[in-house]
């Protein structure tokens, strides 16, 4: 039985399976489109809408919304990048990214998304929120100053570590992420192994000891924008047609 | 020969080091004073505007009356303003400060700090120092601005793309690899 089935993304035909996301669809075929919550290996989220793209003219979340045919996708539209750009910035402005002293500049999925999409200043005022800092665990240190609430390592320690180390209180404004512990982070199971460490796209898990192993200038992102590992798939597949 | 535009730099609550870029492009500084002539500006301490200028560079964003002060007379002065530097375009680590409210900031400062000598046990109120400010700003949030150049500071081959494309009428558009936040 054939679960093929064609879709055209930005004019271009690509083969899907029944099953696949658009996202993992589009991946395979070689064609980026941004994303912050979704993470290889862990289930769908939904929640940061920076990889909303217009399926037959309606705008969905790529990350959740299963293939189909006849599906006409737009991804690089310059509607689409102001959309994008909106939400990155406000990702931006609702939390304090110090990026000239964070350990996680030029590793950091948020900022690498934001360099691709050339923002070079927020559109909107910063909020400088009150946030904490928790460096109770041996191993691990959260800054809650850096989190965009993707809930990444939420599912990374429940579906990757079997444990439910991470959870969001609040609502709205006032949602934050919290762990299983009455104080703080070094009372819960995490291990410093943990998937769920290496999950959180932005600085706000992070390792300790480890932060400037690898030097500013040669970071993942530092020379080659975020998604071109994704790309060069596609240019390989192009050269072997 | 007609007259060389004119650039104005400053700093406010910055660390100087957007600055010590724009020295960075080394000998190309040649080039630049062939292209535009340095006004009110650290770099030659010129203190008051006494012509327009086409260009001005802002390092930091605004901690004190006095910066505001200035950034209005920039933005009186010059027909292209230009954040240069996060400090200019978030706060950069002087908006550290924007969590903690003002008063305890000086008295951390001033009296209880482990490491404050401060017989006087006063917190610095002299008519002559600027007022300082309930919070640090940016600058867009101050007056408005033009363009922004991030990085802390942005590398000399950014600021050098910038001021290239400004005064030859080219669109600023920077490459991937010169647009940096860290
Ligand atoms: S988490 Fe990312 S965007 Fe935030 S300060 Fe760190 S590097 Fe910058
Ligand atoms: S800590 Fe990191 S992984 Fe967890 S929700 Fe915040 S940004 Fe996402
Ligand atoms: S990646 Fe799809 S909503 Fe976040």
């Amino acid at each position: 039985m054939s679960g093929k089935i064609t879709l055209i993304i930005d004019g271009q035909e690509i083969e899907a399976e029944i099953g696949q996301t658009i996202l993992d669809a589009a991946d395979a075929a070689g064609v980026y489109i941004p994303r912050l919550c979704a993470m290889k290996g862990l289930s769908p989220h939904g929640s940061c809408r920076v990889c909303t793209v217009h399926v037959n003219g309606r705008p969905q979340a790529a990350c959740t919304q299963p293939v189909a045919p006849g599906m006409s996708i737009e991804n690089e539209t310059p509607e689409l990048k102001a959309h994008r750009v909106s939400v990155i910035d406000m990702l931006f402005v609702e939390g304090n990214h110090y990026c000239m002293f964070c350990e996680k500049s030029g590793n950091c999925e948020l900022q690498a998304v934001a360099y691709r999409l050339g923002i070079l200043a927020p559109q909107h005022d910063y909020m400088f929120p009150c946030r904490g800092v928790d460096a109770s665990h041996p191993e691990v240190f959260i800054d809650g100053n850096r989190c965009i609430l993707c809930g990444r390592c939420v599912r990374a320690s429940q579906e990757l570590d079997n444990k439910n180390v991470f959870q969001f209180v609040g609502r709205g404004i006032h949602k934050r992420l919290t762990f299983n512990a009455p104080n703080n982070l070094s009372q819960t199971d995490l291990a410093g192994i943990d998937k769920a460490v290496d999950s959180c796209p932005v600085g706000a898990i992070l390792r300790k000891g480890t932060a400037f192993s690898v030097p500013i200038g040669q970071r993942l992102y530092d020379n080659e924008p975020i998604g071109s590992e994704i790309e060069s798939g596609r240019r390989t597949n192009d050269r072997q047609v | 020969m007609m007259s060389k535009p004119k650039i104005a730099t400053t700093s406010l609550a910055g660390c100087f080091g957007c600055h010590m870029s724009v020295l960075d492009i080394d000998d190309r500084i040649l080039q630049l004073v062939d292209l535009i002539e340095f006004h009110k500006s650290p770099i030659n301490d010129i203190k008051t505007f006494s012509a327009p200028c086409l260009v001005g560079l802002i390092e930091g964003g605004c901690c004190n009356e006095e910066n505001v002060h200035v950034l209005k007379d920039f933005r009186k002065n010059c027909q292209i303003l230009i954040s240069c530097g996060d400090c200019a375009i978030m706060g950069g680590i002087p908006a550290m400060r924007n969590n903690v409210p003002l008063k305890e900031c000086l008295e951390e400062a001033y009296l209880n700090g482990v490491t404050v000598h401060n017989p006087s046990k006063k917190i610095p109120a002299d008519p002559d120092l600027p007022l300082l400010l309930d919070r640090v700003y940016p600058c867009h949030e101050v007056v408005k601005i033009d363009y922004h150049l991030p990085g802390c500071p942005p590398s000399a081959d950014t600021i050098w793309e910038a001021l290239v494309a400004l005064l030859t009428d080219k669109p600023l558009e920077l490459p991937y690899s010169l647009i940096k936040y860290d």
